[in-house]
Formats: structure tokens, sequence, C-alpha cells
């Protein structure tokens, strides 16, 4: 999987602009993913390819439908130093897997990228690195194993947390 | 050790004796709500967990993202989200107001919890409230449960000491304090707002504080309660609580307003804040004065000392959007939209406009506007090579007189 590199404070009107989410269709919300910044992003990117970014990933609006639209588009993980907060909750919440890495400068737009969403490792094959995460916090990672947030409501609730 | 405001409510909403931060807690929210931009995915969420809201009193939809409707979307949108109202029998549905507004005019009481679909959510904590902004899913789950879950934050603290000079206003202060903490400096925190400034500030301003925490990342602001609030409230009651002395503060800021000059934040993020000086001279092509950042009374009464008996530069479009009808209303009775529009502005409904590009005031490609608003990312009120510089009311509407940005102070 191709590693789709980004800088810091990407916010949410880059990866979705307000201007195009007068939607919930999945399919248009992936079309539309860095629509003006990054034009041949949703046309180019394949199944499974990964977003890899700097500091403070996904700032400003509360808007789901940049991790929706990120996930639409056939993005399987997004890997970054820090996550801003809305965007880091509402990708577990919708089942995209999030890599908290401080060592995600290392890797180079276009790299091949293979991951372990158990061990939190992201492996380089371009470079031949492998690089750590930081695990999630235990609810969190209870809502990733239900695949979101709807799930862990269905099947565990807030009761046991 | 002691606590502060913020880890007290969430302790007093999740049933427990005191949390610290790190914490993981799942309280129970007073009210929860959605607009019609961020409240189909919600509902969608919703009806997969369960058919009937927690409380049909306590979760709230309000179209001011979109309205009235400018496109077939969105007015289909709309139709869902009225659906969904009709068929919980939800008592609060408004569409005369910007959401955050509307919440402190009429719900947010202190010690109350309170999440909302939209990242300005912050701004309610100014009464002493939690209030974070979360996205659709978590929404829908807290209409569904009635509860959602925390991490308990750090708290930052910014002193706010002493009083501004003429011409200068909470937004310049906010706009400072953003500056120097950055984009992601209150990653995760509560931004805790002190001091003798924030004392004798008014609600309005306080609000105006609040409303930015959000563009330093931070997960809410707040303000302690005090007689102040409890005035406004209108006969709401609420429960107050007060940071501890010995509370724990992972940053603490001091700030002397005093030496705030009138700022303004430079295109592509909130945080590339200079004196209005770096750009003065500049020609704009629209001025907006509005939003839950800017669209009060008090911001709508500033503008008009200004502009009264005055005209707009022809190259301007000047656009007024009051942050709800009751501001609307009180804007009219005390002759002020009067006063803005013979000077040449344009008054729209009582909505979030054209700060999120989608109507009332869209850019083209090489624009500038000048704005009361809180974000200036690129493409967000139009096209991607338009440009937005965040300023206070009285820059923008200083800036509308004279057709290109001017410090407000030669205008007060």
């Amino acid at each position: 999987m191709r590693a789709w590199k980004f800088g810091d404070d990407i916010n949410t009107d880059v990866i979705t602009p307000g201007r195009y989410t007068v939607t919930v269709d999945r399919k248009r919300l992936g079309e539309i993913a860095f629509i003006e910044y990054r034009p041949e992003f949703a046309k180019e990117v394949q199944e499974g390819d990964v977003i890899v970014t700097g500091n403070n990933f996904g700032c400003g609006s509360s808007r789901e439908h940049s991790p929706v639209a990120i996930k639409a588009a056939g993005v399987s993980a997004v890997i970054a130093k820090t996550f801003a907060r809305i965007f880091f909750r509402n990708s577990i919440n919708i089942g995209l897997p999030l890599f908290v890495c401080e060592d995600a400068d290392k890797i180079d737009d276009g790299d091949t990228i293979e991951l372990n969403i158990k061990t939190g490792e992201v492996h380089d094959k371009t470079k031949g690195l492998v690089l750590k995460s930081k695990p999630l916090p235990e609810l969190m990672q209870r809502i990733v194993e239900k695949g979101g947030l709807v799930n862990f409501l269905r099947s565990d609730g807030y009761d046991n947390v | 050790m002691g606590s502060t405001i913020t880890e007290k409510i969430l302790a007093n909403a999740s049933h427990k004796k005191e949390v610290a931060p790190g914490d993981f807690v799942v309280a129970y929210v007073s009210y929860a709500m959605a607009h019609d931009s961020t409240a189909p995915l919600a509902i969608e969420s919703f009806y997969k967990i369960t058919d009937k809201v927690f409380d049909k009193d306590r979760v709230i939809i309000v179209f001011d993202h979109f309205f009235p409707a400018p496109t077939v979307a969105g007015a289909t949108l709309h139709q869902k989200s009225r659906k969904f109202v009709v068929d919980q029998k939800l008592s609060g549905f408004f569409t005369n107001g910007v959401c955050h507004q509307l919440l402190v005019e009429k719900y947010v009481s202190p010690g109350d919890v309170l999440v909302g679909a939209d990242s300005h959510t912050c701004t309610e904590g100014a009464l002493g409230a939690f209030t974070t902004g979360l996205g659709s899913t978590d929404i829908g789950g807290a209409m569904a449960t009635g509860k959602c879950w925390f991490k308990v934050p750090e708290s930052l603290k910014f002193n706010l000491t002493g009083s501004t000079k003429k011409g200068v206003y909470a937004k310049d202060v906010i706009l400072s304090i953003v500056g120097d903490v950055g984009a992601a400096g209150a990653l995760y925190k509560a931004c805790e707002f002190t001091g003798d400034y924030v004392k004798n500030a008014s609600i309005s301003s306080r609000l105006t504080l609040c409303n930015m925490a959000i563009e330093m990342d931070g997960k809410n602001g707040i303000i302690e309660a005090d007689q102040k609030t409890l005035d406004f409230l209108n006969g709401r009651t609420g429960k107050i609580f007060k940071s501890d002395k010995d509370a724990y503060y992972e940053d603490e800021y001091e700030i002397e307003v005093e030496n705030v000059e009138p700022q303004v934040a430079l295109p592509p993020v909130v945080d590339n804040v200079e004196p209005v000086s770096a750009v003065e001279g500049r020609t704009i092509d629209q001025a907006f004065l509005g939003t839950c950042t800017n669209g009060r009374l008090e911001d709508i009464e500033v503008a008009t000392r200004i502009v009264k008996g005055k005209k707009i530069a022809r190259n301007v479009r000047f656009i007024v959007s009051p942050a709800s009808q009751d501001i609307y209303l009180a804007a009219f009775e005390k002759g002020y939209l009067q006063d803005l529009v013979k000077a040449g502005a344009t008054i729209c409904n009582p909505s979030c406009g054209p700060c999120i590009g989608r109507h009332e005031g869209v850019l083209c490609e090489g624009e500038t506007c000048i704005s009361s608003q809180n974000r200036n990312f690129t493409g967000r009120m139009g096209h991607p090579k338009a440009e937005i510089i965040l300023a206070s009311p009285a820059t923008v509407a200083a800036s509308a007189l004279a057709g290109k940005i001017v410090d407000p102070r030669d205008y007060v």
C-alpha cells in the first residue's frame, strides 16, 4: 500500500471543503477528499493506501464528513505525529484506524507501507524501517475492536465502562 | 490537591466524588445538539443504536449552516432532519440563529454538560458549563443514551488582567492568545479563562474568548460563573463550580490585556496572528460581521457606531448577520440595523452565513474578506484562492468604510 504524504495542520476544510459536504452519500464524499488541496488524490488513491501526515491532522471543524471521505476513498489508515481531538474521536467512531507515530516524518510520499493494527507497527518497506506507534487507550481500543461507536453501544454500551 | 471547574463538572456528571486528568469517565449530558450540516449523519448513527431519544427536551436540532436552503441538496438534508424532529417529538428545533448563540440564550446553565456536533461548542463554556464539540456519531450516541465518554482533560489557565485600550476588544485578546499558544497548543486541554479582565468582561465578550479555544485545539473553553452569568440566565438556574486554589494546571499564561493591539489572523491558519499594522492598507472586497464568535448585540453596536452616517466603500460588500433572531430584533429596535443599511450594509438572516462558504457571500478567486468569524482556512468562504483575514467587529466595520484594512483606533 502506498503512502500519501501530507504536512502539518491539515484542517477539515482542506480534507472536505464545507461547500462540498452537503451530502451523506459515502461514494460522493470519497470523491471529494482533498478535492481542492490535492485534486489527483481521490482519482489515484488505491484501496488500502495510507495517509501519512505530521502534527494536528484534522484540526478545525467537527465534521465527520472528513474521516468518512478518507475512508470512502479507500484509505485503510492514517498515520500522524498527532491528531486533532475531534477528528481522532470521529475516526475511531467510524472505524477508520489511526496510528499515532512520532516518526511519521521518516516516511516519504510514495513509500510502500505495511501496517500491523494489533502491534501498532508501521513498516516502511521502501526504506526498510519499522516504526512504533502509541497504543490507543483501553476504551478506544474496545471501540475500535467493535468496528466503531455504534457497534460498541449496541453490544457493550456505556454501563460496562 | 484541588480540582478545576472542568474536573468538578465532569465528576458531578459522571457521579464520582472526584476525577483527575487522564481518567476516562462516562458522563450524563444535559443536552445533545446537532445542526443541519452534522445532524443527518448523527441521525443515521442514532437509528442504528435505538429508535427513541433519551429525552425529547434535551436533544436539540438547529438549522444554521445553510438556512434557508440555498440548494436542492441542502433542502433534502433539511427534510431528513425535520422528519427526525417530528418523529422524535423534539421540543428544541430552531431555524432562527447560530446554534451556539441559541444554546446560551435558551438552554445552557452553569454546571451543565453540553455536547454539540459542531467544533465551536466550546463557546457555551463561558457560562460556567462543560461544553465541547464532537462529531456526528458521538452525538448520535448521546441522543440515544443521554451519555458520552470523556477523557478528563488537563487544564490550562489563562489569567487575563487589566483593561484593553480603546479600540481593542475581546476578539483581539483571544487572537493574540491563539497566536502565542499556536493552533495545536491546547490540544486535548481545557482552556480556563480567569482574571479581572474576564470578571469585568460582558457575557458577549466572554463567549468570544471561549469560542476560539478550539482554534488552539482546546477541548473546551470555560469561565467561572458569577452574578453576571446568573443575571444573563434570565431565570434559569444552575450549579456554580469554582476551581480550587490548589487545583493543578498544566500551564498558566499571564496576559496583560492593555498591551494587546488590534490583531488580525492572516490566512491560511488561525495562529498566523499579526498586529493590524502588518496589513494596513490592503484592499478588501468583502467585510463580514456575524457568527458565533462576534455576531452579538455588543458587536453590532460597535460596528454601527463606526459606520453610522457614513458610506461603505464602493468596492466593498459589507454583510451583517446577527447571531440570533433575538439579537436581530434588539438591533432593529435600537436602530442599529437601519443605520447599517443606510451606510450600505446587507443584512442577512441570523445564521452562520458566509463563514462556511455555502451562501450569502461566497468569495471568488483573488478576493479578500475581512471577517469577525473564527477561521481563515483555505477555501472556507469560497474559492481556494480567496483570502480570509480575521479581526474584531471594529476592524471589520472600519475597514468596510475605508475599502481597505485600517486600524480601528482611528475610527472609534
